[in-house]
């Protein structure tokens, strides 16, 4: 880290050094960047993060596998109920147990919920960065109905905490299947006017094509995942090649572009938006009644009804809360399709109550790694837009 | 499957293995690292999901002998084409050193610092083996069983060296 003494030391000739962040208006979270110009060009980037760490692995290795779902909502929380679904998948991967297919399909239908709100922001926000204020506007009102479904299904809008090991919380309440089927009209159409705001302006083609261009062979180097990796063109999408919770049963297309740039990172999330409405409607079609949580004492809470009526619930649910559960001894490593890419969860178990290590995969470190070499020759306003596109959420980041 | 291609090529460079809830994993020592990785590398392993590490304090002991070491680094590999994982564990001591993956995976450069800061653990030839999520004069790693949960000192401060500290900053670097 070079300090701001140094830098100006180093002032000489028409070098100047800018500092943006921590908390500039367009990091979207605290993350510094400390930009070299040589007048309005860019000869060296060097972000700095780490403001928002808040120790997410070493808290987890002191709470139980249970206690440690409220911290996965603040890891991206543009789309908290991904994380939450990930870190659940990845624990049940270690129990070896499978979930009930009302679980598994409300699961598919909030985390195609969660995608949507988190591309509405990434491409509203970059447009935002960039000047075009307006599509941001019809975007959001779209977001704020999906925060509603969720406040409707986990009675939180940001930090929903929904799954359980072994299923879900809840079931989903009266009046959630028709707010969807609102919702997905009503979507489809904000999506169509942002469309007609953005993708054929020239203005924002002048701003976003051919900025932030990667090669394919180069973001498999980077470790890019998510609509980052597919706008280089490359179909990498764990829905489709690792299916997890059932997603081979849907019909969906995987979008990919071709040059890696701005442009159609912005192209790949629209289309991904469409698609997860596709989804949705699939899941809604589908849905069947059943149970939502396992049926193991071993793993589920027994209902508050049992506990006191019932000896043997009384007993399960002392033994879940005081010594958690069984918990084989071994290590897995359990990935999902997160909005930004691979969301990956490396737990390691003692067979104790608490994992020994839990180790969060984020998917925008190993994209914002390289944002560097993104920016290298570009302006200090082309900056601003591939950091935008990266969709940098510091909670992840920094975990 | 790539696993018979080590063997098969490097025999006898796996030290262990197990194949946990379909997870395969290898166990190789960090002056065979390099070797493995360019196999792998060349077989289609060219997506490195992740670098991270897990603290052992009690293993030297447990083993009785000095070679597995304190700590694990774990790699993560996919390959993009058969969508296979392979998880590579490499032990080291405390104090001892991994060579670096920087010079095939970009993308090792971060997860490389951020075991350093974490764990403390350096690699040998990277090019800018700094602490990435703490700041520069953080007492300890963050991530060893041995560092406190609470952090031990509130505010942290204990033999820091930044101006506001009573001191200069670390010159050296």
């Amino acid at each position: 880290m070079e300090s701001i003494a140094m830098t100006r030391q180093q002032l000489d000739g028409d070098k100047m050094i800018v500092n943006m962040g921590p908390s500039h208006p367009t990091t979207h979270g605290t993350l510094r960047i400390i930009l070299e110009l040589q007048g309005e060009t860019i000869t060296k980037a060097t972000p700095e993060i780490g403001y928002l760490h808040r120790g997410v692995e070493k808290l987890g290795e002191n709470l139980s596998y249970q206690q440690f779902i409220p911290l996965t909502d603040r890891l991206n929380y543009c789309s908290s109920i991904m994380n939450n679904v990930g870190y659940t998948t990845a624990v049940e991967k270690l129990l070896g147990i499978q979930i009930p297919k009302r679980a598994q399909q409300i699961r598919v239908l909030v985390s195609e919920l969660a995608r949507i709100a988190d591309h509405l922001v990434c491409v509203g926000v970059n447009a935002v960065d960039i000047g075009a204020f307006t599509a941001f506007l019809y975007l959001f009102r779209q977001r704020e109905t999906i925060y509603d479904l969720f406040e409707m299904a986990a009675g939180q809008r940001l930090h929903t905490s929904f799954t359980r090991i072994g299923g879900l919380f809840r079931d989903l309440p009266e009046g959630f299947v028709p707010l969807c089927e609102r919702f997905l009209v009503e979507c489809e159409e904000s999506i169509d006017e942002m469309e007609r705001l953005l993708t054929r302006n020239p203005i924002w083609h002048d701003r976003t094509k051919g900025i932030g261009a990667i090669s394919p062979e180069d973001a498999v180097n980077w470790g890019y995942t998510g609509p980052c990796l597919r706008a280089a063109g490359v179909p990498q999408d764990l829905r489709k090649a690792q299916p997890y919770l059932g997603y081979e049963t849907y019909d969906f297309d995987i979008p990919i572009g071709t040059t890696g740039d701005v442009f159609d990172r912005y192209l790949v999330r629209t289309e991904e938006m469409r698609q997860s409405l596709r989804i949705i409607r699939q899941v809604l079609d589908r849905l069947e009644p059943g149970p939502v949580m396992i049926d193991d004492p071993k793993v589920a809470l027994p209902s508050k009804e049992k506990v006191y009526t019932r000896m043997e619930s009384l007993i399960h649910h002392f033994k879940l809360i005081m010594h958690g559960m069984d918990m084989p001894v071994g290590e897995v490593y359990s990935a999902t399709e997160a909005a930004n890419g691979e969301l990956g969860f490396y737990i390691v178990s003692d067979g104790g109550k608490n994992p020994y290590r839990i180790r969060v995969r984020p998917p925008c470190l190993p994209i914002f790694s390289s944002f560097e070499d993104q920016v290298k020759g570009g302006l200090i306003a082309d900056a601003v837009a591939v950091l935008g596109a990266m969709n940098i959420i510091a909670g992840e980041l920094d975990r | 499957m790539i696993i018979e291609h080590i063997d098969a090529q490097l025999p006898g460079i796996v030290t262990d293995r197990h194949d946990f809830r379909g997870d395969q994993t290898i166990v190789v020592a960090a002056e065979n690292l390099l070797a493995v990785v360019d196999l792998i590398h060349r077989e289609g392993f060219q997506l490195l999901v992740d670098i991270t590490a897990v603290d052992w304090p009690q293993r030297p002991s447990i083993q009785g002998s000095g070679a597995a070491g304190r700590f694990d680094v774990v790699y993560h590999w996919l390959n993009l084409a058969s969508q296979e994982r392979l998880r590579v564990k490499v032990p080291v001591a405390d104090g001892g050193t991994v060579p670096t993956l920087t010079g095939q995976f970009k993308t090792a450069d971060w997860y490389e610092r951020e075991v350093f800061d974490l764990f403390g653990i350096r690699f040998d030839g990277h090019p800018n083996m700094k602490r990435l999520l703490t700041w520069d004069d953080f007492p300890g790693h963050p991530l060893r069983k041995d560092f406190p949960l609470d952090g031990g000192d509130v505010f942290c401060m204990e033999g820091c060296t930044a101006p506001f500290n009573n001191g200069e900053r670390n010159q050296e670097r």
